[in-house]
């Protein structure tokens, strides 16, 4: 297939998918917290070793037979007596991941140059602060049956606290929303502050997603049957679930400078679709994951070809690793390396998508493709080139993708500028 | 900077004593009285039987808006865009999750799950109206309308694509509700197009009004009609009724709605 047909062809499956940015932004700085590390170092060497941060769950009182991705020390963190309403789980995990590689101070900078209301906060979260009312739902008052008084809903419970408590703790003022489509949120943050800078309304976007344990998901994707009782192994032959994790991961993006250096990362492209199948199944054929894949291409003026390493969503269930690997094929052919860094990382949710942007961010910059932990015999019916192994080589473009239930899918494509 | 400007195709609007857009209208505009009752929430069209039953008040509050405002503006749903926006989702299901949680058997419905994720309402929408397109899920609290509007028409000026903005809450059962108290299940939701170059002022019809947005560091203002400013008060959605009600008035004008730090998004109807 020429170059020309094959960009037409993926134009044509991506007409109903929404293609963002107009121009590339950069990824001036960015940050994560996992379960395989607490900085860029630290994830990156894990990668290295092919580490995984799973182990059998246990997680607060919970006693279900499943491996799970606990970040240590979370709960050790304390939050600024200004913003203690804003204490529980999932907003230490944020305050974590803000005090790794100076991720805070490069944010301070942007506010100091650009002013703190031309800063906005796009944060995903499936499940934000749950863990807090899961408890105190525990503590139920034993004559009214109400909540205790030290319960504050607004600055934990509700999804946007997570953003509420950033843009509070590094004082910005700009434009802010929670993205909460499941398990793309924190991959369309990108799209949402993409069209903000565009719009002219902030000149610079903190992005990202903090997803942290709770029983609501434990529990709920056990009742699905989703979960699995080893550590995940996605597109193995075995695979039969996945593994609960949490994550905080930041990325600090801004207009791209006329001069920016050749090791930087660059958002090319954010496609956007919807599967309208089922909620929690993903289309069997993965219409809705290629359409998503193919406008990220056309926003990023990419096709297929370019793409050196797809960090795949790659949960480790029999039907999502089916739907992916078809909707790959389609679009990429068998040849195109890629791999799930679930294993590693477990399913962080609605961090998972900006950890793995970090992933590929640093995969980028290091000129390496990270193999998939756990998996040991990549199944012969998925047919697409899973990497077991981690490959070093030049890496100029890599395409990510992150998928959730209601059948919402987010594609992003990062470059190396140079 | 690029101004933020839309057209409105179609609205669609239901909550307490107000029953849609095309009945609601006079009462906004002032002329006639606003009588304060229920919600009354339809069953939702377009779903399979067993999946009706399973949806909660706020995926048919959401679905009926949605429906109401694509039929207003003739919309083909399949191709179009979606931004839904709510400030908690579904309280019902949200509490029936933490007490199954907080007893000893931890049995969970596989559906009550499903149903958990803020995006429930719009995959229901895109499932029962095979929209294929982007859809977006977003919460700012008590700004949470206004932070779907600027998400929503920032890909309408940009993307040069109609979106539909489905903004909706429902109350919280005890004891949440006396944490969070949400009045009433309220729904409002906005088909907004591109502008068109030449295209005639047309604040005279109501559902087919231009209106351009911005920050803006003002408070939102109170609605002069003192039941009506309840309601806007009382419910997350319902900060959409300054706008609402300069669309039934049939005339160009400047409002704001709550939006964060105690600011405003300004809309310009033209």
């Amino acid at each position: 297939m020429s170059v020309q047909n094959s960009l037409t062809s993926v134009q044509n499956s991506a007409t109903r998918a929404q293609a963002t940015p107009a121009s590339p932004l950069l990824l001036a700085h960015y940050t994560a917290v996992s379960c395989i590390g607490r900085g860029r170092g630290e994830i990156l060497a894990s990668l290295r070793e092919q580490r995984s941060g799973l182990a059998p769950c246990t997680f607060e009182t919970v006693t279900l037979e499943t491996c799970a991705g606990e970040v240590p020390a979370v709960d050790e963190e304390r939050l600024p007596q200004a913003l203690r309403d804003f204490d529980c789980r999932n907003n230490r995990l944020a305050q974590l991941g803000l005090r790794q590689d100076g991720l805070a101070e490069a944010v301070a900078r942007s506010a100091a140059r650009w002013g703190p209301r031309r800063v906005g906060v796009f944060l995903g979260t499936s499940t934000s602060g749950i863990l807090q009312t899961e408890l105190a739902y525990r503590r139920l008052g034993a004559t009214d049956g109400a909540l205790p008084d030290d319960f504050h809903y607004a600055t934990t419970h509700n999804s946007f606290s997570v953003a509420d408590f950033v843009r509070h703790a590094l004082q910005l003022e700009g434009p802010a929303v929670v993205v909460s489509s499941a398990c793309s949120s924190s991959a369309k943050v990108f799209g949402s502050a993409s069209r903000m800078i565009e719009a002219g309304l902030i000149d610079a976007a903190l992005v990202g997603g903090v997803d942290s344990l709770c029983l609501t998901t434990l529990y709920g994707f056990h009742s699905l049957q989703l979960t699995s009782r080893l550590p995940c192994r996605p597109f193995d032959a075995e695979r039969d679930g996945i593994s609960i994790s949490e994550a905080a991961a930041f990325a600090l993006l801004e207009r791209v400078p006329e001069s920016v250096d050749s090791n930087s990362v660059l958002l090319l492209g954010v496609g956007e679709s919807s599967d309208a199948y089922h909620m929690s199944s993903p289309h069997p054929q993965g219409l809705g994951a290629r359409a998503a894949m193919a406008a990220a291409l056309q926003a990023a003026s990419l096709e297929p070809g370019a793409i050196d390493y797809i960090n795949l969503h790659g949960t480790g269930t029999v039907s999502n690793d089916a739907a992916e690997s078809q909707a790959v094929q389609a679009l990429f052919g068998t040849s195109t390396p890629g791999s799930s860094t679930k294993g590693a990382t477990g399913h962080a949710l609605g961090a998972a998508g900006a950890l793995e942007a970090v992933i590929c961010a640093l995969s980028l910059q290091n000129d390496f493709m990270p193999g998939g932990a756990n998996t040991r015999h990549p199944d012969p019916a998925l047919q697409i080139e899973y990497l077991l192994r981690n490959r070093e080589g030049p890496v100029r473009n890599v395409l990510s993708n992150s998928f959730g239930f209601g059948g919402t899918n987010c594609t992003l494509v990062l470059a190396r500028a140079g | 900077m690029p101004p933020l400007l839309a057209r409105i195709e179609g609205v669609g609007l239901l909550g307490p004593g107000l029953l849609d857009w095309a009945r609601s209208q006079d009462i906004l505009g002032g002329r006639s009285p606003y009588r304060l009752q229920a919600t009354v929430l339809p069953v939702p069209e377009g779903l399979p039987p067993a999946e009706r039953r399973r949806v909660g008040q706020i995926v048919k509050i959401a679905l009926a808006v949605g429906t109401q405002a694509i039929r207003d503006a003739d919309a083909n749903p399949t191709d179009l865009a979606s931004v839904f926006t709510s400030s908690g989702g579904d309280g019902q299901n949200c509490h029936e999750i933490c007490r199954v949680l907080a007893q000893e058997d931890r049995q969970l419905s596989p559906t009550r799950f499903h149903n958990s994720v803020h995006n429930a309402a719009a995959g229901y929408w895109s499932i029962a109206n095979g929209a294929t397109a982007p859809s977006n899920a977003v919460c700012a609290f008590d700004a949470s309308f206004a932070a779907g509007l600027l998400e929503a028409i920032t890909q309408v000026a940009l993307e040069k694509r109609p979106v539909l903005l489905v903004a909706y809450d429902a109350a919280y059962p005890s004891p949440l509700d006396e944490k969070r108290p949400i009045a009433d299940a309220f729904g409002v939701a906005l088909v907004l197009g591109p502008e068109r170059e030449g295209q005639a002022l047309s604040s005279q019809e109501p559902s087919r009004a231009r209106i351009r947005v911005s920050l803006a560091d003002a408070a939102a203002e109170c609605l002069t009609d003192p039941q009506l400013e309840s309601l806007r008060a009382s419910i997350p959605a319902a900060r959409s009724l300054p706008l609402l009600i300069q669309l039934a008035r049939r005339e160009p004008g400047r409002v704001g709605v709550e939006y964060l730090d105690g600011r405003s998004l300004a809309i310009e109807v033209l």
